[in-house]
Parts: C-alpha cells; sequence; structure tokens
C-alpha cells in the first residue's frame, strides 16, 4: 500500500495546507513509511471487539442551564489580527 | 518559607537568578516575566502571613507552553500561536494560583507537544542538564530540563503518549501521569484529545504527589474530566512492599532496550523482589502493536484539534487568496514540518476509504490493548517496565529518522491508551546518562500507584541524584 502524490495533493487541501513540491515529495516519503507500519495492524484478530474511543469510560455528562462565567467580547477579539466593530473580519466567502 | 528563614520573593527571586544567569546554556524557557512571579511571590507572602497557607504556598513553578496562562504569552513552541496572549487561565493554573504557587515562566516543548526530542520547537533547542549535547526528551524537555538543572523545584507537563515520562526518565527525575480525567484538560492546547493529560514533573515522588493533589479533581469546564476528588496524599508516606504482586510484561523488555538500561532495570527489579514485591513475567502481546495504533489515532485527533489555527481568531495571519487561499498559507507559514506531518497522517486517516482500515482499526486494538491490561490488572498491582528504552541521545542524532524515534515510545504510549496512572522514577545511571523506571497502575489508581512509587524511591540509591551546575 503507498499513498501518490496525488492523494498527498488531495490530502493537503482536505487539511487546508498550502504545501510545495519538495514538501509534498518529503511528506509522500513519510507518509509511505508509517503506511508500511499501519500494515501492522491489519492482520490482527480483533473479532467482534467494540472499537473504543476513550482511555476511561463515561456515561452522558450533563451541565444545568444556566449562564456561567462567560469570555468578555473585546478578550475574545483581543489576539485576532483583524477586527471590526466588535467582529473578527475574514475575507469575503459569498460572491457579489 | 514557613518558618520565615527566608521570603517567598526570595525564593522566587533565587531561582530567577539561576535562570537568568544560567538558562542561556540550557534552553528550558521561552517566556520568563519575573514581575508577575515577583507578585506571585508577594501575594502567597500575604497568604502565610495571615495564616492560610497550602503545602506549596510560595513554591515556584514552571509551565509547559501548551497550558494557557492568563496574559503570559502561550505559543506551544509553534509560530501559529507568536504573541498569543491567553484571556483566561488553565484550570490547573487557576487552581495552583488558589495554593498561592509562584508561575516562574513557560517553558519548551515540541511544537504542539508533536515530537520526543523537543528539537521540534519553533523557537529554541533545550538541552539535557546531564550533557549538554544530548536531548532532554520531549515533548515536555523544557519542563524536565528545568527541574533537573534545579531552575524550578517543580513544573508541569502534558503527557499524550508519553511526554512527561520519556524526558523525566532522560532527565533522571520523577514524571507523573495522573489517570485521564483526574486533572482537567479546560486550558490545556489540545493535541490528542482522548489521550492527552496534564501531570507533575519534580524531584521526589513526595513532590509529585503534592503537586498532584492541588491540581487534579472535577473540573465542570473539562465534561472528561472525572468526578472523583482531588489524588490524594496524606497516605503517600504509609504504603508498604510486603505482598503486593508485580508484572514486567516481556513485550516491554525487547531487543530495543539498550544493555545499559536492561541492567540498571533489572538491578532495581532485584531490589523490588528483595523488599517484598512478588515479580512475575507476563505477556501483553498488543503492547507490539501501540506505537501503530497511537500514531493513527493521535494525529487523527490533532488533525481535527489543530483545524482552529486558521488565523482568524488568534495568531499571525498570512495573506492569500480569498477565505480558504487565506488560511491554507496561514497554516503553511505557521506550523512546522511535523505538525504538518501529523495532520496530513490523520487526515488521512480519517479521510474517505480509509477509515475503516485504518481509524476503526486503530480504536479496535486500542479497546483490545484495554482487555489484556484489564486482565493483568485482575493478578497484578503493578507493572514494571522501563520509561524509554533508551537514555539520552545526542541532538539531531534521531532527526533524520522521525519513523526510529517514534518507535521508541513502546513502553509509555499504553497508559494513554488505556488511561492507567503512570510514573517514571529514576532507577540508576548508564554511561553516566540517567535510566528510568516506569510504574503503572489500573486506571484510578493513582493514590496507590504514588505509595508504590514512594516506596520504590526509598530502594533506588540514585533516586534524586542531581546533575551538576550546567
Amino acid at each position: 500500500m503507498s499513498i501518490t502524490l496525488e492523494e498527498v495533493r488531495h490530502v493537503a487541501k482536505l487539511a487546508r495546507l498550502e504545501l510545495d513540491e519538495s514538501e509534498i515529495l518529503s511528506l509522500q516519503g513519510e507518509l509511505n513509511a508509517l503506511l508500511g507500519h499501519f500494515s501492522d495492524i491489519q492482520g490482527i484478530d480483533v473479532g467482534n471487539i467494540v472499537p473504543t474511543s476513550h482511555a476511561v469510560s463515561l456515561q452522558n455528562v450533563w451541565a444545568n442551564d444556566a449562564v456561567g462565567p462567560v469570555l468578555h467580547r473585546d478578550d475574545a477579539l483581543r489576539n485576532s489580527a483583524l477586527t471590526k466593530a466588535g467582529l473578527f473580519v475574514v475575507p469575503q466567502i459569498i460572491e457579489d | 518559607m514557613a518558618s520565615r528563614e527566608l521570603s517567598c520573593r526570595e525564593v522566587t527571586q533565587a531561582f530567577l537568578d539561576r535562570i537568568a544567569s544560567d538558562d542561556e546554556k540550557v534552553g528550558c524557557f521561552l517566556t520568563i516575566d519575573a514581575e508577575r512571579a515577583l507578585a506571585d511571590a508577594d501575594h502567597a507572602q500575604a497568604m502565610l502571613d495571615r495564616g492560610e497557607a497550602k503545602p506549596l504556598t510560595g513554591v515556584p513553578v514552571a509551565i509547559k507552553d501548551n497550558i494557557s496562562t492568563e496574559g503570559i504569552e502561550t505559543t506551544c513552541a509553534s509560530k501559529i500561536l507568536k504573541g498569543y496572549l491567553p484571556p483566561y487561565d488553565a484550570t490547573v493554573i487557576r487552581k495552583m494560583r488558589d495554593h498561592g504557587m509562584v508561575i516562574l515562566g513557560k517553558t519548551n516543548l515540541d511544537e504542539f507537544a508533536m515530537g520526543t526530542s523537543t528539537e521540534n520547537s519553533a523557537f529554541q533547542v533545550t538541552r539535557n542538564p546531564w550533557d549538554l549535547k544530548r536531548s532532554p526528551g520531549g515533548s515536555s524537555g523544557g519542563s524536565a530540563s528545568a527541574v533537573a538543572a534545579g531552575f524550578a523545584p517543580l513544573a508541569l507537563g502534558s503527557d499524550t503518549g508519553g511526554s512527561i515520562r520519556q524526558p523525566a526518565s532522560l532527565c533522571g527525575i520523577v514524571g507523573f501521569k495522573p489517570t485521564y480525567g483526574r486533572c482537567s484538560r479546560y486550558g490545556l492546547v489540545a493535541f490528542g484529545s482522548s489521550l492527552d493529560q496534564i501531570g507533575p514533573l519534580a524531584r521526589t515522588v513526595e513532590d509529585a504527589a503534592l503537586l498532584s493533589e492541588a491540581i487534579t479533581g472535577w473540573d465542570p469546564m473539562d465534561s472528561t474530566s472525572l468526578d472523583m476528588p482531588e489524588v490524594e496524599f496524606k497516605d503517600l508516606k504509609k504504603g508498604s512492599l510486603k505482598g503486593l504482586r508485580a508484572a514486567f510484561p516481556k513485550e516491554m523488555f525487547g531487543e530495543a532496550v539498550d544493555p545499559g538500561v536492561r541492567a540498571e532495570i533489572e538491578k532495581s527489579i532485584t531490589a523490588i523482589e528483595s523488599a517484598g514485591v512478588e515479580v512475575t513475567q507476563v505477556s501483553i502481546p498488543s503492547i507490539a502493536f501501540g506505537v501503530t495504533t497511537y500514531y493513527i489515532i493521535a494525529p487523527a485527533e490533532a488533525s481535527s484539534t489543530l483545524a482552529r489555527f486558521d488565523g482568524i481568531r488568534f495568531g499571525p495571519r498570512a495573506e492569500g487568496k480569498g477565505h480558504i487561499g487565506q488560511v491554507e498559507k496561514t497554516r503553511a507559514e505557521g506550523f512546522g514540518h511535523e505538525v504538518k506531518a501529523r495532520i496530513m497522517i490523520g487526515t488521512y486517516a480519517l479521510s474517505a476509504g480509509y477509515y475503516d482500515a485504518f481509524y476503526l482499526r486503530a480504536q479496535q486494538v486500542r479497546a483490545l490493548m484495554t482487555h489484556e491490561f484489564q486482565k493483568v490488572f485482575q493478578d497484578f498491582d503493578f507493572i514494571i517496565s522501563p520509561t524509554s528504552p533508551i537514555t539520552a541521545f545526542e541532538l539531531g542524532a534521531l532527526a533524520n529518522d522521525p519513523m526510529a524515534l517514534k518507535m521508541l515510545d513502546y513502553c509509555t504510549i499504553p497508559a494513554n491508551m488505556n488511561g492507567m496512572p503512570a510514573i517514571s522514577l529514576n532507577c540508576g545511571f548508564a554511561d553516566g546518562l540517567p535510566v528510568g523506571l516506569q510504574l503503572l497502575a489500573a486506571p484510578l489508581q493513582d493514590e496507590k500507584l504514588l505509595q508504590f512509587a514512594h516506596c520504590v524511591e526509598q530502594l533506588l540509591p540514585d533516586a534524586t541524584r542531581r546533575p551538576p551546575a550546567p
């Protein structure tokens, strides 16, 4: 099993990473090295084992529907490179 | 400080002075805020003077730079967070402040805690105080070397696949990862949310236990935190080794273990046996698949948790074509190579057509591993192993072989997969470099593990040996 340069470009698009050609080539090599190891676990007999995504199982966690302490808007905006009128500014997304 | 021989300010100033004169050679700290640290010390002094002191009041601590500290730059050693001033304290920081502890500064790490050498930092190299040509391990390498070098009596780290225990091992100190959920992750910049856990790095088990007591406990701000009280410390010294049963898994003793490390671990096991513990070799076959499983699950989670770094709400923003172009460019310029590689691995493992083969399969192996460890804990109180199969390696020596470096994590990864509490102690030296002994217990047995570790520490003559001043 190996990953093609085209697939590396596609995954980079999904991950929202702009990569130059040398990075694409080196990541192809690294991903393929790791994929070689991924095949190690394909052969394990996992039978009917239910997959787990948690280290310690928890029941549903509920919170009271009450207003708690919240971050002030100015504090939430303070680290942004560009804000205006109490909002984050981003490039236009919807075309005219 | 409690006996008034020294003021809190004098103690903090002494550590700040030592950092100012010697950290240039070691490179532990990314940020030092001396003014704030001294203000913390004055606050601690006021607590002491009012008779409100707690055990750690006035004690300075170094904080890994992926833990949010209000108003103190928190970068995760990444350019993508350069200049970020968190608007709030992580729960662990708030709790330490309630105890009157002093925040000395923020320590270096592998970018976003991805690595085991602290060489993946975007900002600086951190060195091992035992040999300045060598790595302190990682990813909490700055915190571990700061404690080993005497720049801080205590430090906080985070552990996703061994990032507290492995650097503790390579720097010859104590590193403790509590059971997943005992310590709130609120304010810890997430890497792998189902694996991450904050914990202490310290000179002794007692110090680690004291800090654990201060930072653990249920937190409504972290829905995965367990509804349990703080890790309790009061019975730490009441433990006894007589009649205990410990297992050592042969899969953690494979050929990857350096002969010098093997000799020190065997010596420790003999000492533990002589003290009355029955030590038995067992087999846990899934350990062999731990690294592979981890390098699917952790990057998959990271590809999701790191999606938030888009330059919109925090961090520098790059120029790019349209919204997506801007985000892609910001991430390209902000993330280092290892972070990009892990985001790519994770995105690939979660993408259509590969999800079942990789991610789902890895989660089944994770469950299998949990079953196998549970079975061992039916018959044994603790598991003993090396923390790292090798001692501190030279900086740059493994940089060209990232896979070789990753394969070395096989002793520490299971505790993150299963949530077990785990601790690393210095058990001796191989060629002048510290060797770490790892002790594991079943999930939620943190108090028993600390008790056991405290007893074992008394048997290890080198446990608290310190390096010469850098």
